[in-house]
């Protein structure tokens, strides 16, 4: 007989029993017994210790965070340390007095260095996932098309580079593209140019960059509506004299938009609010809005300022993650 | 579709995996490069790995990073499969929409913004920055990660397996020990690895949230890369490659074999009992 499932059991009942014990253990603690007492008196049950922990972690370490930016962003920037005045005064410790500074955000529509920020994030993020759509359809077909056993390899593929260092992988494009760069040196030894081409520091090396960095997020989505498509469709359509080419277009693609809509989220979403990239790819006219609030940051130490970027930002991405949701919420309806 | 190949297939399948794999193999061999320009080969040469070791700072950064990522994803496993079993198994409760919501907030949140906006919580609550405050930061952006990775598993799952422990007289705490969590432990694991790689990679979190004394690697090798490719870099980048190349196979090899384990497992019982 096979005893796996017992020693499985045998583990299950130790760590329950140890679980038990603990509790008995501390149980002899009067303040921990008078706590699990009130505790069990005020209805609150294991449940609802199950959830607390995670529950207190967030709301400390996510949720209050948003609210300080959000309050910081109305401040005003002050050389003191932190470098901003307080929102809250109490006057004769009778009155409270708040401030609320608007110029943060009159700042960022009058001055166009931050709008032009915000609109060519937008723009650079939705011409690199419309390049990364054309590079990751025909990879995630072919390897729908691929012989069935060289599927999960084909998969694991993809997502090996996910788990290397994002850093690193955009590092290794700055040796290919810069002007002495391998790309250069191959392109001029093949006689294709005669000069070499500028791409590091250009929008052009960003564009390579995102697509590269965030393929993987294009192929999976599209792999798995892919794969889960009807085969016999496409041998209907080519028994009736589709080419395929034209079953493609009729049949494959529109089955496959929810990958597609998927897809483009998941590049689109992390490429707008991108520093890495632009910063270390891109040039010094290449705005966007990341690379701005780090600067504005750490450069400029304007932390009320930076704060008013993060939360525009923030709004800016809160549409197409919405329209998202609408989307996959219909798909699912269907 | 047993038609061989078409040169579509091909060709798709050779320019999508050499676009995804051309640099990091360039990267690799560049990093035994005996020159110093990167696009020279000037014969091979193991100097820049033991000049790697040689580098206090370094060395100190990376220590540093190993710390902060072990720490971080051990915590944040625990919250997040906690979260993860939560989201799938506990019900309604109170402010439920508020938590699911800060569950996958994160994971679409750009790195810039949450950054920002611990740095400005620790400063608030006057907490000095260094190895514990990015430690709490990559506490909190990988706990999401995992709850969605544990999430994701349970959900396929069906609850009246653990129903049907209950009703059999089985207590909650073993109930989780012997039917749950064997079941996402595969999640659990993953989850886990995912946490310890994002940890190790975070440049721009790390960036915000550090004080003095607690400079990790990424941020080191930023400063390095701002100032031109060297095969330093080279060199520290192809040990982290292979180091997560490296855990990503055994990690798969791993579950491979659990899974043929249990396949074994199922077919034996079918046997016993037929």
């Amino acid at each position: 007989m096979d005893n796996r499932p017992q020693t499985r059991e045998g583990i299950a009942n130790t760590l329950s029993e140890a679980a038990y014990g603990f509790h008995n253990r501390l149980m002899m603690i009067p303040p921990y017994r008078w706590i699990s007492a009130a505790l069990a008196y005020s209805g609150i049950s294991a449940r609802a210790l199950l959830i607390l922990p995670p529950y207190l972690w967030l709301l400390l370490f996510f949720l209050a965070p948003f609210i300080i930016v959000f309050k910081i962003s109305f401040a005003e920037y002050a050389i003191s340390q932190p470098p901003y005045t307080a929102l809250f005064e109490l006057i004769d410790d009778v009155y409270l007095q708040i401030r609320l500074n608007l110029e943060n955000y009159q700042l960022l529509f009058q001055d166009d260095l931050y709008w032009r920020a915000y609109l060519n994030s937008v723009k650079i993020a939705g011409i690199s996932t419309f390049l990364a759509l054309l590079v990751g359809y025909p990879l995630a077909l072919a390897m729908v098309r691929a012989p069935r056993q060289w599927r999960l390899a084909l998969l694991m593929l993809v997502i090996l580079p996910f788990w290397t260092s994002f850093l690193i992988r955009v590092y290794a494009w700055i040796g290919i593209l810069k002007k002495e760069g391998l790309l250069n040196l191959l392109l001029l030894n093949m006689g294709v140019i005669d000069q070499p081409l500028t791409i590091l520091n250009t929008d052009i090396a960003v564009y390579i960059g995102i697509i590269y960095s965030y393929l993987p997020f294009m192929v999976l989505p599209l792999y798995a509506s892919l794969e889960k498509m009807d085969e016999s469709l496409l041998e209907a359509a080519a028994d009736l004299g589709s080419r395929p080419v034209k079953a493609f277009w009729q049949i494959t693609f529109p089955l496959s938009l929810p990958g597609v809509a998927a897809g483009c989220f998941l590049v689109f979403i992390p490429a707008i609010g991108e520093f890495v990239i632009p910063d270390l790819l891109g040039g010094s006219g290449t705005l966007m809005i990341g690379k701005t609030l780090w600067a504005e940051f750490f450069s400029n130490r304007d932390w009320p300022l930076s704060s008013a970027v993060a939360v525009v930002l923030l709004l800016l991405l809160i549409i197409p993650i919405v329209v998202f949701q609408k989307m996959q919420e219909k798909n699912r309806a269907l | 579709m047993n038609k061989g190949l078409s040169w579509f297939t091909w060709s798709a399948l050779i320019l999508g995996f050499g676009f995804l794999y051309l640099p990091i193999i360039l990267l690799v061999l560049f990093s035994f490069n005996e020159s110093r320009l990167v696009t020279v080969w000037g014969g091979f040469s193991t100097k820049w790995y033991s000049e790697l070791f040689n580098n206090q700072g370094l060395m100190n950064a990376a220590w540093v990073t190993l710390k902060v990522a072990f720490i971080s994803s051990s915590a944040a496993t625990l919250l997040g499969t906690m979260a993860g079993v939560i989201l799938i198994r506990s019900g309604a409760f109170r402010g439920r929409t508020l938590f699911s919501g800060m569950i996958y907030a994160p994971l679409v949140m750009p790195e810039v913004i949450t950054g920002l906006s611990l740095l400005l919580m620790f400063v608030a609550i006057s907490l000095d920055r260094g190895f514990l405050t990015v430690t709490i930061a990559h506490i909190t952006f990988s706990m999401c990660y995992v709850a969605v990775v544990v999430q994701s598993r349970l959900a396929t799952f069906d609850h009246s397996i653990e129903e049907a422990a209950m009703d059999l007289g089985c207590p909650p705490a073993k109930t989780f020990f012997a039917v749950t969590l064997p079941i996402i432990l595969p999640a659990v694991v993953s989850g886990w690895l995912l946490s310890f790689t994002l940890s190790l990679d975070d440049l721009v979190i790390a960036s915000f949230t550090t004080g003095p004394g607690a400079t990790t690697l990424p941020m080191k090798i930023y400063s390095q890369v701002r100032l031109g490719v060297t095969p330093e870099i080279n060199a520290i980048s192809t040990i982290l490659v292979g180091l997560v190349a490296m855990g990503v196979l055994v990690a798969s090899y791993i579950s491979r074999r659990n899974e043929a384990t249990r396949v074994l497992d199922e077919r034996l019982a079918a046997a016993v009992e037929s």
